[in-house]
């Protein structure tokens, strides 16, 4: 069975993950270590413990993303996070910098290292450098690439494949993705947040409700209609008269109906987004999917998902996976 | 790029009008004393919720909801909640906006915050910090209001509970915690 990894950004989250059937669950300390540095989001070191303690007790495993980009000079704090991860028990740590893969492959030889999305690692010379010169047993691929595009990797690497199945959609390669930085001198990639919530400010004005980040409009969301995350690669802007999305549709991904082709790609295990979210999100998306993936390995005809609700747009595309760009 | 159509979940219900009529005249005194017990409670049951919230602890965040004749003014360090008319907002670092059984759901683990917020049944303004912080800080704790009442009323408790266990039957309105998977949807 393809393994079902799920988000968690709190304890709770992360028991309602376990509960729910989730093989493993993903999560990250409550810094700028990880790149879901939300307030009053993530994990301390003794929650950690516990969730690991909780997990393994019924057969899951805990992951710790530790995939943001040291700063120069800080390093010691990825680093204490990494050895922290090691002491609690988890089974993985995530990472994308080069510079802590060595460090992880030095001192801590021991701890199973995946590789984040956040690397962008694309091709198969890339993720064949990765597993070589740091030891990465798993590289979780960028949500850019088509059905073919994985099964073409998986053919030439000696890793497992890790791909996103749910959630918020990144509609750049992640890891190089500064949009945020100009509206907010923030990104994911330095601190952990992509549209930092100190920058983003929400009004009604008149039947809209216009939504702002670092004082920039980038959504005007009519009356009744759903209302998006305030992103800049899904923001909705007026240039030479006309008016719309530049980059992509606030619409989530939802690839369900696609887990047999992605099996038959050659992938491991499966990903589901969202550390950013509730138990309730979490326990309905992971019971979804956990059905799914027993449907695909037992050969039965995969259940209708009816998770669009619980997604920015309230509606789902199957992104890249099968992408015609416009 | 292929686009399902929405699969869209009940409508949330809202407080029959003369129920929100009939809480008008209520003295709102009386209702800031006894929501700050309540939330005093909440707070000392569960201390992981201050530590989350950090600095956001000691906002002050107007609690809407949109069904009742008044809103709630809360602080979530000193556990103070304060009714207040619509037409005497008081001074407020951010204000959360949505029909009470929205608020209920959330506080429960039975809706989803961001769910709510797409679907425009929530609606924010002011310190997106701030009440990011709270939704998050709530989501962990797991609350149970039933519980909290129920326990504080001592030997009334048994019968409270089940009192609420009928209410929440009749009004749609979430008043326990989502215990398991099976009570999602």
């Amino acid at each position: 069975m393809m393994e079902l990894v799920c988000p968690a950004g709190t304890p709770a989250a992360l028991r309602a993950a376990v509960e729910a059937g989730a093989h493993a669950i993903y999560c990250g300390f409550a810094d700028e270590t990880n790149a879901r540095n939300f307030p009053g989001l993530n994990f301390s070191r003794e929650e950690l413990a516990e969730g690991v303690a909780f997990a393994h007790a019924r057969g899951a495993k805990v992951l710790v993303a530790i995939n943001t980009f040291p700063r120069a000079g800080a390093e010691p704090l990825w680093h204490r996070a990494l050895a922290d991860a090691e002491t609690a028990g988890a089974d993985a740590v995530i990472l994308a910098d080069l510079g802590l893969l060595a460090h992880t492959a030095e001192h801590h030889p021991n701890l199973r290292r995946h590789l984040s999305v956040q690397a962008a690692a694309a091709n198969p010379d890339a993720i064949n450098l990765y597993a070589q010169a740091f030891g990465v047993r798993r590289v979780v691929l960028p949500r850019v690439l088509s059905v073919q595009e994985i099964a073409a990797i998986n053919r030439e690497i000696d890793v497992e494949t890790e791909v996103f199945v749910f959630g918020g959609l990144c509609v750049m390669a992640e890891g190089r993705c500064s949009l945020s930085s100009y509206a907010t001198g923030r990104s994911p990639n330095m601190n952990g947040v992509c549209s930092p919530a100190s920058h983003v400010a929400y009004a009604e004005e008149g039947p809209e409700l216009a939504a702002r980040l670092g004082g920039f409009t980038i959504h005007r969301t009519p009356k009744g209609a759903p209302a998006p995350y305030p992103t800049l690669c899904k923001g909705c802007f007026t240039s030479a008269e006309q008016t719309g999305h530049i980059f992509e549709d606030p619409v989530s991904l939802d690839a369900t109906q696609l887990i047999p082709a992605l099996a038959r790609a050659g992938v491991s295990a499966l990903k589901i987004e969202g550390r950013q979210r509730s138990r309730a999100y979490v326990a309905q998306v992971v019971r979804s999917f956990r059905a799914a993936v027993e449907a695909q390995a037992a050969g039965q005809p995969l259940p209708e998902s009816a998770l669009a609700r619980l997604t920015e747009g309230q509606a789902a595309t199957t992104g890249a996976y099968a992408k015609t760009w416009r | 790029m292929q686009t399902a159509p929405p699969h869209t979940r009940p409508a949330l219900p809202h407080l029959p009008w003369l129920l929100s009529r009939a809480a008008a005249p209520l003295p709102l005194a009386p209702v800031s004393v006894m929501l700050s017990a309540l939330t005093r409670k909440l707070v000392q049951a569960h201390p992981a919720m201050l530590r989350r919230l950090g600095p956001h602890a000691d906002r002050h965040v107007l609690i809407d909801p949109t069904d009742l004749p008044f809103a709630l003014l809360m602080q979530p360090r000193t556990a103070q909640v304060r009714a207040c008319r619509r037409n005497r907002l008081p001074a407020h670092d951010a204000r959360i906006a949505g029909p009470l059984s929205a608020f209920l759901a959330m506080l429960h683990g039975a809706e989803d915050g961001d769910a709510l917020f797409f679907s425009r049944d929530l609606t924010i303004e002011g310190d997106t910090e701030a009440v990011l912080a709270l939704r998050n800080a709530i989501d962990d704790a797991e609350l149970d209001l039933t519980e909290t009442i129920a326990t504080a009323a001592g030997p009334m408790g048994p019968g409270l509970r089940r009192a609420l266990a009928r209410a929440e039957r009749i009004s749609g309105l979430a008043l326990h915690r989502m215990e398991t998977t099976g009570d999602w949807p």
